[in-house]
């Protein structure tokens, strides 16, 4: 299945130690993603999740080194495979994206070209990767489509974007992407434009997919529905940093961190919520994150802040759950 | 038994909105049905949810609700009198709506006090200072600061500019607000103090709402009745609790499988649904649901189901043939 050594004997796919990410502004330093680290493995899905502005997107853009020229990353471990990213060429990072690592896009309508059939963009990264021939990258192109569920996927190569539906499209997207057969498939929000019936459905796909090839999968989305109902482990983002992360049980079953237990009692719940109750907010904004950056970010906000809260917090863990707060424990 | 027990506040009778695409002077281009012979009546206090996927008609309907859109066919009607013999600004003093985007729907070089302020200058009410202190009480109301009154859009949120949006549609102090995916455009922890102050303003001004949105659970949470459009009909109406706890038609039924609640171990559902959603330009016939319905029987692909009324609600859908009538196809 892969054309890479297994160079590890467990099966990490991706390792991320104090990943942070700058952007210049004219007022400054923007510091947007700030010392991130996590990792995810064979047949494993994490979500990242967190609001507009949160830095999600950006971490998933850097691990794929494709960062707007604005933005500078730094890590102290950035690896796929056991290879180090870090330290590899353009040229060596160019032939890992696509083949080993691929990502899939919100909106499936500006990530595909509209002047290329479907034909065209399925076996274009197929034979930039691994050559062989058109007919056999056809062949494969055929195969991933009939895999993402679309039936008569012989005719559908002749199609243009624009005569598919945007569930259809996000189908295509997601066989693009799995035309190599990639270790780690990064999936930013793919379910987000799309219409609730066709999002439950391109989930599911990808799910099934997920399991059935094994790859490591890394969701990012805002969506706590989405969350629950796919992830193995969650990181919840907040304003660059991770402010918790865990199994998908124990943090909804029993968040530590006051903006993760703020995030989920803010949703209405079919059969929770009462009809006409009302709903938890989070007080305040999120804080500007030019310039230096002391203590917890979300301290403002906080229900439960302290005086501590404005000097470094340290992380606190229990076994794999582990999350950044001066309390052990919230009070109920 | 129909919906209705009091006299409607805002009414919807046999409402058909056609567009004829590609239409110029030699050709009179494909008629698409935007929305198709909808019937719906909302009574004054009520919070009326509209939900459906893209391109159902909701949207739609929302503008005609406005007054913006004339229907093609069918009539609005307003505690009784015509939308169409009434002026837009008798309308738009009682009916005032409120959009998704709060980023295009605000003028970015005006004053936040002045966008709230703008219906009343239209309506030539009261003097420039007096409009500008109503506009801020307003200001106040939705929970925004009278010091934003000088500030401009671009310095406020997302949340805080749906709050705008929210007071200039108010400070007219309309009876009906027409809210078209209010909270879509926001984060959650921001759209749960939208619906808050939604469901508080409601209260406190006796308002009567048309809640359009994608989102079951949104819709479950602030909404009092319900109606599920698809392709330009309602296929199902009944009150919210009814709705959610026996949902009749398919349809509906996928929706409310498809809300992923946060609970995790239960895993992504399987609607059962098909893949194509079909061309509105070349609707299937018969129910407009069959090609993805998974209990679809011969005469859903020709005849056409009407809305049956039950109590408490009502479905558009062959596996519920009208009472006293035979099962029989």
């Amino acid at each position: 299945m892969s054309a890479v050594p297994k160079a590890r004997p467990d099966d990490t796919v991706l390792e991320i130690e104090d990943l942070s990410v700058d952007i210049a502004t004219p007022r400054g330093r923007l510091r947007a993603v700030r010392e991130v680290s996590f990792h995810v493995s064979r047949g494993e899905t994490l979500c990242i999740v967190g609001e507009s502005g949160c830095g999600k997107t950006l971490t998933s853009l850097a691990v794929m080194g494709l960062l707007p020229a604005v933005a500078s990353r730094r890590a102290r471990k950035l690896s796929l495979l056991g290879e180090d990213l870090l330290e590899a060429s353009p040229r060596r990072v160019n032939a890992l994206r696509g083949d080993r690592m691929a990502m899939i896009f919100q909106e499936p309508m500006t990530a595909l070209n509209p002047a290329y059939t479907i034909g065209n963009q399925l076996t274009e990264v197929y034979l930039l990767h691994r050559g062989g021939g058109i007919a056999r990258a056809r062949e494969r192109a055929v195969e991933l489509l009939g895999k993402v569920g679309m039936a008569s996927a012989a005719e559908r190569l002749q199609q243009y974007p624009h005569q598919l539906s945007g569930g259809l499209r996000q189908r295509v997207m997601i066989a693009m992407a799995l035309m190599c057969g990639p270790e780690l498939l990064i999936a930013d929000e793919p379910s987000t434009a799309l219409d609730v019936t066709i999002q439950a459905q391109i989930l599911r796909l990808l799910a099934d997919l997920q399991k059935d090839l094994g790859i490591a999968l890394v969701l990012i989305t805002h969506d706590l529905g989405v969350v629950a109902r796919i992830a193995d482990r969650v990181a919840v983002m907040y304003a660059g940093e991770i402010v918790e992360e865990g199994t998908a049980e124990r943090v909804f079953a029993a968040p530590r961190h006051p903006y993760t237990r703020g995030l989920i009692s803010c949703i209405p719940i079919p059969g929770r919520t009462a009809t006409g109750g009302r709903l938890g907010t989070i007080a305040g904004v999120v804080p500007h994150l030019v310039g230096e950056i002391r203590g917890c970010t979300f301290r403002e906000r906080c229900p439960y802040a302290r005086a501590e809260c404005a000097a470094e917090v340290a992380v606190r863990s229990i076994g794999e759950h582990r999350w950044r707060c001066v309390h052990e424990e919230l009070p109920a | 038994m129909t919906l209705r027990d009091d006299a409607p506040m805002l009414e919807a009778r046999a409402v058909t909105r056609t567009f004829l695409l590609g239409a110029n002077f030699f050709r009179r281009g494909r008629p698409l049905h935007a929305v198709n012979g909808v019937d719906l009546a909302i009574r004054r206090g009520d919070v009326l949810g509209i939900v459906g996927e893209s391109g159902c008609g909701k949207s739609t309907l929302a503008r005609m609700l406005l007054g913006l859109l004339a229907p093609t066919s069918g009539r609005i009607m307003l505690e009784g009198e015509d939308l169409g013999t009434l002026t837009r600004r008798a309308i738009a003093r009682r009916v005032q709506p409120v959009f998704q985007d709060p980023y295009s729907s605000l003028n970015p070089r005006r004053s936040i006090a002045s966008i709230v302020a703008l219906p009343l200058e239209v309506h030539g009410i009261g003097t420039a200072t007096e409009r500008r202190a109503q506009a801020l009480d307003m200001l106040d109301r939705v929970g925004l600061p009278k010091r934003y009154g000088d500030h401009t859009p671009g310095q406020l949120s997302g949340g805080q500019r749906q709050r705008v949006a929210i007071a200039r549609a108010l400070v007219m102090r309309p009876e009906i607000v027409i809210c078209d995916e209010p909270t879509s455009a926001l984060d959650v922890s921001v759209q749960a103090q939208i619906l808050n102050l939604l469901m508080d303003l409601r209260r406190e001004l006796n308002l009567t709402y048309v809640f359009i949105s994608h989102n079951l659970a949104v819709v479950q949470h602030i909404a009092s009745q319900v109606a599920v459009m698809y392709l330009g009909r309602i296929v199902e109406h009944a009150d919210t609790v009814t709705l959610f706890r026996t949902p009749r038609h398919p349809y509906t039924q996928a929706l409310l499988a498809s809300v992923l609640t946060p609970e995790p171990g239960l895993g992504v559902p399987d609607i059962g649904l098909g893949l194509a959603f079909p061309d509105p330009l070349n609707p299937p016939r018969g129910c407009t649901f069959h090609p993805r319905c998974p209990h679809r029987m011969s005469r859903c692909s020709s005849v056409v189901p009407m809305l049956t009324h039950e109590q408490g609600g009502a479905v558009a859908c062959h596996l519920y043939p009208p009472s006293g009538q035979a099962q029989a196809a």
